[in-house]
């Protein structure tokens, strides 16, 4: 039974009757790869064009179907160093990508409108000192009345929009007060020229909305490159399935395909090894089954037939037949979809520090023009004056530098994040992270790794282990996959022969290195207690080694707890795993507060006892036991290696082996918090500087001009200030499953 | 000053012209691959010997 790789599902047909595909790629280190991968593909004969996009590491192929099938192309791509999966864009990226264009638009018409004006008003200027006729300036004044009307019109709009929907909703923004200040300075601009005065603000009403559009620009591009990072991520986790099937002989056939062309009702194969692709029901087989990515439970669960099956859990000894099922369904999925429901329910709607800003702010602008204009009316001025006063009021204060002073530092901040290897899923995650003051984590998964490994590897000579670790690449068994870990960048062995149920073997230098149970290797199995570890044999050359493949904690896990600790964080470890298999991670680790054999809903009530406490809590968990109490805590984070369900609720997810990127991104997040504070202050300092001469009618269009791009460049400046800070690491690269699975998947299709 | 009713659309026609020439080319998609592009423009792949 031959078994073909079939991405069909991923094949576009373009008008030209040409199949094209777009594909994650990875392995990009450097420009030259452009040229590797262009050339490499243009090579093989049936591909049309190959275009590599070197900002998203996505390749764009379009090929002739007769003569190739999209499995030939991932193939050509593995063959010449790159690892390729099928890439389908995700909405929220499309949306994301739109939303950046319109920026873009809005920014370039913006950037045109104040240049010019800024050419015009500059003349108007000089031309006050040095003498300007009234008629020139009037002529000046429409010209630029009739490029700022539109342009304010069309590149307003991301403002003007936003403001609109929080009026709607009963709620005051940032945008707010924007769009009143840039829509009452076009106004009063329009009615002085009709009137021949001296002063408008037109240039002022546009540059305000260039400076914010930079800024909104900005911000949105760096998010828009997280996104694309993490669509890359996923799709290269290659996740992929083997469907059985019949063909018109009626002989059973056996295809790859992506869990994405699952339906319910397929039947699925999975060996030992292998992790179940979709929620399903057991056919026939009997295995045990590791759900530690569900539960958080290590110990494996023996199944038969009948027995319901997660996406996720991985199969240990025995092959199964599965069919998939439509819905997930089972206790315990029921109990965390409705806990989630709760959660998202309870979840109250975050302020964030702007709009807080803007709810204090905005009235007290508003009040302070107010007073001016009923000031000046006291005081003997005509109406006209007054209200020309109280409106120049409103443009000084529009919070120009108080608009930017959040959006700079969260630029700089996502990008410092972005290098550490932790992405963003939502815009408030940075501020959110930056208050907690207690740290919850799951163990399974999170302070432990999500594979198994060799946990005595340090006693063992490193040529030997190296050798144990090649001779397990050729094995599929889940305990020989750990030791495969350790063959580091060396290739798997030739002419090795696995024998069931007994271990791999192959020929090195003339004698025979055996790797499996201790009879096979020739050993005595000594009789004393493992623990939770499961025992493996190596033996070449008449050296012996016993490997003991268990659950290890990532290997920074103690000093991340104890720099949480110094941070001021109170550290706790809920687990849904047995209490005896959490208490000497806990002791290892040195934390007192922990709790074991935890249900969903018993983590939500320990979150709840927290912040009933006044605790802001982080919860950092993988599995799909821990979903709900990410969603219920403060803010939350997910390893890469989590269940989706997981990392959907997380308000960041991390890369790598090590559990560094959470203390990084605490720190970052801190030092991005005080330097938005500090930019708000500033702002502040500018207003009480600018409007007492507001007030007075001191402020001419030049003075506001000055002060708005003034402030502007300091808070920007102040932002700046993160990038020193930031940490440059250099983030793991995480597509060691992605690797084997594509290994895999290019096996059976050759 | 009869000739700034002649200069000030001149300068404004040629704004306009610069602001047509971003958007054609954002909608060609000259911005969707920035670190490419820098790149490529070494590679002499186009000429033919």
């Amino acid at each position: 039974m031959t078994e073909t790789l079939d991405l069909s599902l991923y094949v576009q047909r373009a008008d030209d009757g040409a199949a094209r595909m777009d594909l994650a790629i990875e392995g990009i280190t450097c420009a030259a790869c452009l040229d590797d991968i262009e050339r490499g593909l243009a090579r093989v004969s049936g591909v049309k064009q190959a275009r590599l996009n070197l900002t998203t590491h996505r390749l764009a192929v379009s090929w002739d179907d007769n003569r190739l099938k999209a499995a030939d192309i991932v193939a050509a791509l593995k063959s010449i160093g790159y690892g390729a999966y099928p890439f389908e864009q995700r909405r929220v990226e499309a949306e994301e990508e739109a939303r950046t264009t319109w920026l873009l638009k809005c920014l370039g018409v913006a950037a045109f409108a104040s240049m010019n004006i800024m050419l015009l008003s500059v003349s108007v200027w000089s031309g006050d000192v040095s003498g300007i006729t009234q008629e020139t300036r009037d002529f000046f004044h429409w010209c630029s009345a009739l490029i700022a009307l539109p342009a304010a019109a069309y590149a307003g709009q991301p403002f003007f929009q936003s403001a609109m929907s929080a009026l709607r909703a009963r709620r005051l923004n940032m945008d707010v007060p924007i769009s009143l200040g840039v829509v009452l300075a076009l106004g009063m601009s329009v009615f002085e020229t009709l009137h021949h005065a001296e002063h408008a603000y037109f240039d002022s009403a546009v540059m305000l909305l260039l400076f914010l559009l930079a800024g909104r620009y900005l911000d949105q591009a760096m998010r828009r490159k997280t996104r694309a990072a993490a669509g890359n991520l996923a799709a290269l986790k290659g996740d992929v399935a083997t469907r059985l099937g019949v063909d018109e002989t009626g002989a059973e056939t056996l295809t790859i395909v992506p869990v994405g062309a699952l339906q319910s009702g397929d039947r699925v194969l999975v060996r030992p090894g292998e992790r179940v692709p979709a929620d399903a029901v057991v056919m026939s087989g009997a295995s045990h089954v590791d759900e530690s990515l569900i539960t958080g439970e290590t110990d494996r669960r023996p199944v038969e037939s009948g027995a319901n099956l997660y996406a996720g859990s991985v199969n240990f000894d025995g092959a199964l037949t599965l069919e998939v099922t439509a819905a997930a369904s089972g206790s315990l999925i029921d109990e965390v979809g409705r806990l989630l429901e709760k959660a998202g329910e309870a979840r109250t709607r975050y302020m964030r520090l702007a709009d807080r800003v803007a709810r204090l702010y905005a009235p007290v602008v508003h009040v302070t023009a107010l007073l001016t204009c009923i000031g000046w009316l006291l005081a003997g001025a005509g109406l006209h004056d007054a209200l020309i006063t109280a409106i120049a009021v409103l443009i000084i204060t529009c919070p120009c530098a108080l608009a930017l002073a959040v959006p700079a530092v969260q630029v700089v901040a996502s990008g410092a994040l972005f290098r550490a290897g932790v992405y963003l899923n939502s815009a408030e995650a940075i501020e959110k992270l930056a208050e907690v003051d207690c740290a919850v984590f799951d163990k399974t998964g999170t302070l432990t790794l999500p594979e198994p490994r060799v946990a005595n590897a340090a006693e063992i000579e490193p040529d030997l282990l190296a050798l144990a670790g090649r001779l397990a690449l050729s094995s599929h068994h889940p305990l020989a996959m750990a030791v495969a870990r350790e063959a580091g960048r060396q290739g798997p062995l030739p002419q090795t022969t696995e024998k069931a149920g007994q271990g791999v073997e192959a020929l090195v230098d003339g004698d025979w290195a055996r790797l499996g149970g201790a009879a096979f290797c020739g050993c005595e199995a000594p009789q004393d207690e493992i623990g939770a570890a499961s025992a493996l044999w190596f033996s070449w050359r008449g050296r012996a080694v016993r490997l003991l493949v268990r659950q290890t904690l990532r290997a920074d896990a103690r000093a991340v707890i104890d720099d949480l600790r110094a941070k001021g964080l109170r550290i706790l470890i809920l687990s849904g795993d047995r209490p005896a298999a959490v208490a000497p991670v806990a002791q290892t680790l040195g934390v007192a507060d922990w709790r074991g054999g935890l249900k969903p809903q018993e983590k939500i009530d320990a979150i709840e006892t927290l912040k009933a406490e006044g605790r802001r809590v982080l919860m950092i968990g993988d599995g799909l036991n821990d979903a709900p109490a990410l969603a219920a805590a403060h803010c939350s984070l997910s390893p890469i290696t989590a269940v989706d369900m997981a990392q959907s609720q997380a308000d960041a997810v991390f890369l790598g082996e090590k559990l560094a990127p959470v203390t990084q991104a605490v720190e970052i997040a801190r030092k991005a918090q005080a330097l938005m504070r500090q930019n708000l202050g500033l702002a502040v300092i500018y207003n009480v500087i600018a409007v007492p001469l507001a007030i007075a009618g001191y402020v001419t269009p030049l003075i506001a001009a000055a002060a708005m791009s003034g402030s502007s460049v300091l808070v920007t400046l102040n932002a700046l200030r993160l990038r020193a800070h930031a940490i440059n690491t250099p983030v793991e690269n995480d597509g060691g499953e992605a690797k084997s699975r594509l290994a895999l998947a290019e096996r059976t299709s050759a | 000053m009869n000739i700034l009713v002649f200069m000030v659309p001149l300068a404004l026609l040629l704004g306009l012209t610069g602001l047509f020439a971003f958007m054609w080319s954002l909608k060609n998609g000259q911005y969707d691959d920035t670190e490419g592009a820098s790149h490529r423009i070494l590679s002499d792949d186009d000429v033919k010997p």
